[in-house]
C-alpha cells in the first residue's frame, strides 16, 4: 500500500500544539452544535423524520427529479443533466462559453471540488474567484478545502496575514480576523462588481415548486447572484426534496447540526431566473446512482453535509482534513471515497476507532461507523491489505479458534514478555509500545483462578 | 439465578483478577456462576479488520459454548457489543442465536437491568473518573451518548454513585473515545496515542485518582500511557472497584 490515513495523520499529530488546536477549535463548535440542537423540542424525532425522508425521496429519486425539473423549467429556469464530473464541467464551461463570460464569481459547492471544476475553468481562460471568506484563503493559497464547512480551519489567523499580505498587499503582520475579514471584502467586492456570472451549490431542491435553496453565512452566494446577469446553480442528484414541508426538517437540522447556529444567516430561495437573466441548474450524478444501487452503503447519500460528523470525530480532530486525501473528509468521506475508488482510498475506512460519535451526531442518521465497517470488509476481500496483516489475523483466528493452541499461545508469549530484555521487548517492532507500556503478564490466568476459586470454594 | 461468564480471551490471560473481580461480585449478589472452560474469544479482532471469514467460525463456536445458558455476562461492553450487534451477518437463523442476543449482558446493565438492582451496598472512598468506552455506550447504550438529546441516564455511573464515599469527578468531555479501538491502537498509533493522552489529562484535570470504566481495553490503553509518562493514576475495571466497595 502506498501511503494512507495513518502516515499523513502521524505527520499532522507530530505538531502536538497545533494538533491541539485544530482539536480544540473543532470541538468548540461540536459543543455549539450540542447547544443548538438542544433548544430544539423533539431534536431525536426531527433526525429520524429527516432520514425517512431522505430513504422515500431516495426511493422514487427518478420521480422527484422530473417532478422538480417540470417545475424548474415552467419558472424559467434551464435544467442540464450532467452524468459524470467531465460533464458537469462541460456544461458549466458551455454556458459561460456561449455568454462571453471569462469572470465567474463562486459561492461554495463541494460538488464543483469533486469536480474539480476551478482547474477545468482555469485551464480554459476563465477567471475564477471563490468568494466564501474560506474558501477565498484556500483559493489563495492553492490548497483545497480542509474541512466541508470550514474550508481553512487548518490555518491560524496569523497565517492568513502573511496569505493576505503576500496575495492581497495588505500590511505586515496583521492577525485580527475583523481587519482581515475587512480586507477580503474590500478585494472580494470589486470581484463581484467584474463579474459576468454566478455559480452557487445547492443545499436542497424542491420538487414541488422546483425552486433551489442557497444557505451561506456571508451572503456571497446572494452577492454573486445578484450582481451578474447569469447564475450557474450545480446540485448532486440527492440534493432533492418532495415539499417545502420537508424544506422545513432539514433547514432546522442544517445549520445546527453544521456550526451551532440556529440558522444560516442567509438562506436563498431561488425560483426561476431574475429579470432580465438567466438561471441554469446543472444536476450531476458522478458516482450517485451507483451509490444509490448499493444496499450497504445507500444511506450515505442522505448526507446534507454540514460537517457535523468531522467535527466530532476524534480522529478527524487529530488528524487533520488533509489526512483524508479526498475531497469529503472525515467519517463520511472515508465511506464515500472507497465507493469511487477502493485501491486508492483502502486505508480510510480503517481512520477510525468505530466510537460511533459520529453516528450519534448525524442529522440524517447515517450508521457511519456501521458503513466504515462495511468497507473495512470490502478492503479485505479486495485482498488491498497487507500480506503481513492478513497472515496475522488468520493465524490468530486459527489460534483462538482452538482452545490448545490458545493456551499454548498465551503461555508461549507471556513467558517470552517476561523473559526478554527490555531493549528487545521494546524494540522496533513493538508498535504498542512506542509510547506505550505492555500490559502486565501474570503467570496464573483467569481459567486457573477460578478453578482455584471453585475447588476452594467446594472445599 | 444461574449465568455464564463470558470472559474475554484478553481478560482471560493479561487480566485475571478482573474475571475473579467479575465472579465475586456476582456472587455477592446472590447470582451462581459457571465458567464454560472452552471460550476463547468472541471474533472481534477479526471482524472489525475486515477479516469476516476468520471471525465465522469464532462466532459460531460462542453460540455452541455459550447456547445453552439462559444468561451469559460479561465484563467487557465491547465485546457484549459484539455478540448483540455484530453477530448476525454469522449466525443469522442459526437455532439458539435470538435467545443468546437477549441473554448476553455487560456486567453492570446485567446488574441494573435483570438483577433489578439499582443501588449497591458498598464503600469506596476515591475520586474516580468513569471512562465510558463507546461500545458499551453507544452500540448497548448503557448510558446517553453526549450527542444524543435525549433523558439523561446512565447505568454504570448510577451503580458507582450508589457506593458510599465515592465521588465522581465531572470531566469535561463526557465521552469522548480514549483512541483503543482495536486495531486503530496499532494502525493508526500517533492518533490512538494522543487520544488517550488527552483522555488522561481530563481524569487528571478533574481530580480523578482512579479510572474506572467496562472494558479493561481501553483501560490498558490509558494505564500503558499514563505508566510510560510516570502518572499516578490508577486504572480499575468497574467490577474490581465494585468487587472491593463491597463488603
Amino acid at each position: 500500500m502506498t501511503l494512507g490515513h495513518a502516515e499523513r495523520a502521524a505527520k499532522f499529530a507530530a505538531d502536538d500544539a497545533r494538533a491541539h488546536w485544530h482539536d480544540q477549535a473543532l470541538w468548540f463548535v461540536r459543543a455549539k452544535r450540542d447547544r443548538a440542537a438542544s433548544a430544539v423540542p423533539d431534536w431525536e424525532r426531527l433526525r429520524g423524520l429527516a432520514s425517512a425522508i431522505k430513504a422515500h425521496t431516495q426511493s422514487r429519486l427518478a420521480d422527484y427529479l422530473e417532478e422538480f425539473e417540470r417545475n424548474a423549467v415552467a419558472a424559467g429556469a434551464q435544467v442540464h443533466w450532467a452524468r459524470d464530473a467531465d460533464e458537469h464541467n462541460a456544461i458549466v464551461h458551455r454556458i459561460l462559453e456561449e455568454r462571453g463570460a471569462t469572470r465567474l464569481v463562486k459561492s461554495k459547492s463541494m460538488l464543483t471540488e469533486e469536480c474539480h471544476l476551478n482547474p477545468y475553468l482555469e485551464a480554459r481562460g476563465i477567471e475564477v474567484v471563490d468568494t466564501d471568506l474560506g474558501e477565498r484563503i484556500v483559493q489563495l493559497a492553492k490548497e483545497p478545502p480542509s474541512h466541508i464547512v470550514l474550508p481553512a480551519i487548518h490555518r491560524k489567523k496569523e497565517e492568513i496575514g502573511e496569505l493576505f499580505h503576500d496575495k492581497l498587499g495588505t500590511a505586515q503582520g496583521l492577525s485580527d480576523p475583523k481587519v482581515l475579514t475587512e480586507a477580503a471584502r474590500v478585494h472580494l467586492r470589486e470581484r463581484f462588481m467584474a463579474a459576468q456570472a454566478g455559480l452557487t451549490g445547492v443545499n436542497f431542491a424542491v420538487a414541488e415548486t422546483g425552486h433551489v435553496v442557497v444557505c451561506t453565512n456571508e451572503g456571497n452566494a446572494d452577492m454573486g447572484t445578484s450582481l451578474p446577469p447569469i447564475h450557474i446553480a450545480c446540485m448532486g442528484v440527492e440534493k432533492v426534496v418532495p415539499r417545502l414541508a420537508d424544506l422545513a426538517v432539514f433547514l432546522r437540522l442544517l445549520a445546527r447540526s453544521a456550526t451551532g447556529q440556529p440558522t444560516t444567516t442567509y438562506t436563498t430561495h431561488f425560483l426561476g431566473p431574475m429579470r432580465d437573466g438567466e438561471l441554469h441548474i446543472v444536476i450531476v450524478d458522478n458516482g450517485r446512482s451507483r451509490l444509490l444501487a448499493d444496499e450497504k452503503f445507500r444511506r450515505a447519500l442522505h448526507c446534507i453535509r454540514c460537517g457535523a460528523c468531522m467535527n466530532t470525530c476524534p480522529v478527524f480532530r487529530r488528524s487533520g482534513g488533509y489526512s483524508y486525501a479526498y475531497t469529503i473528509p472525515g467519517p463520511i468521506g472515508a465511506v464515500l471515497a472507497p465507493g469511487r475508488d477502493l485501491r486508492a482510498h483502502a486505508s480510510l475506512p480503517f481512520a477510525s476507532s468505530l466510537c460511533g460519535s459520529c453516528d450519534d451526531v448525524c442529522p440524517v442518521r447515517i450508521p457511519l461507523h456501521e458503513q466504515l465497517l462495511a468497507r473495512r470488509r470490502d478492503v479485505a476481500r479486495a485482498g488491498l491489505l497487507s500480506p503481513g496483516k492478513r497472515l496475522g489475523m488468520k493465524l490468530t483466528a486459527l489460534v483462538l479458534r482452538s482452545g490448545f493452541l490458545y493456551l499454548l499461545a498465551a503461555r508461549v508469549g507471556k513467558l517470552l514478555a517476561r523473559a526478554l530484555p527490555r531493549g528487545i521487548l521494546y524494540g522496533r517492532w513493538n508498535v504498542w509500545g512506542r509510547q506505550r507500556e505492555l500490559p502486565p503478564t501474570p503467570r496464573e490466568s483467569f481459567r486457573d483462578l477460578y478453578r482455584q476459586h471453585r475447588s476452594e470454594r467446594r472445599g | 439465578m444461574k449465568v455464564a461468564l463470558f470472559i474475554p480471551c484478553y481478560v482471560d490471560q493479561l487480566y485475571p483478577h478482573v474475571g475473579m473481580a467479575t465472579v465475586r461480585v456476582l456472587e455477592k449478589l446472590g447470582v451462581e456462576v459457571v465458567y464454560p472452560e472452552e471460550q476463547t474469544c468472541c471474533g472481534q479482532p477479526m471482524a472489525n479488520a475486515g477479516f469476516a471469514d476468520d471471525a465465522a467460525p469464532l462466532a459460531r463456536k460462542f453460540l455452541e459454548v455459550f447456547g445453552r445458558f439462559e444468561y451469559v455476562v460479561c465484563p467487557s461492553g465491547s465485546c457484549t457489543s459484539m455478540v448483540r450487534n455484530h453477530y448476525d451477518p454469522y449466525l443469522a437463523g442459526a437455532p439458539g442465536f435470538e435467545a443468546l442476543k437477549r441473554g448476553t449482558f455487560e456486567l453492570c446493565e446485567f446488574i441494573t437491568d435483570v438483577l433489578e438492582v439499582g443501588r449497591l451496598a458498598g464503600r469506596y472512598r476515591h475520586r474516580v473518573g468513569l471512562h465510558q468506552s463507546c461500545h458499551g455506550l453507544r452500540e448497548l447504550r448503557l448510558g446517553s451518548a453526549s450527542e444524543l438529546l435525549e433523558a439523561r441516564y446512565n447505568k454504570v455511573g448510577s451503580l458507582l454513585s450508589s457506593l458510599e464515599g465515592i465521588e465522581l469527578v465531572p470531566l469535561t468531555r463526557t465521552d469522548e473515545c480514549c483512541g483503543f479501538g482495536g486495531t486503530f491502537a496499532v494502525a493508526e498509533e500517533a492518533v490512538s496515542c494522543m487520544m488517550g493522552r488527552d483522555r488522561i489529562a481530563d481524569h487528571v484535570k478533574a481530580g480523578a485518582e482512579v479510572v474506572t470504566g467496562t472494558d479493561v481495553s481501553c483501560l490498558m490503553h490509558m494505564d500503558g500511557l499514563a505508566r510510560r509518562a510516570g502518572q499516578r493514576v490508577q486504572f480499575r475495571h468497574v467490577a474490581e472497584v465494585l468487587a472491593e466497595a463491597m463488603p
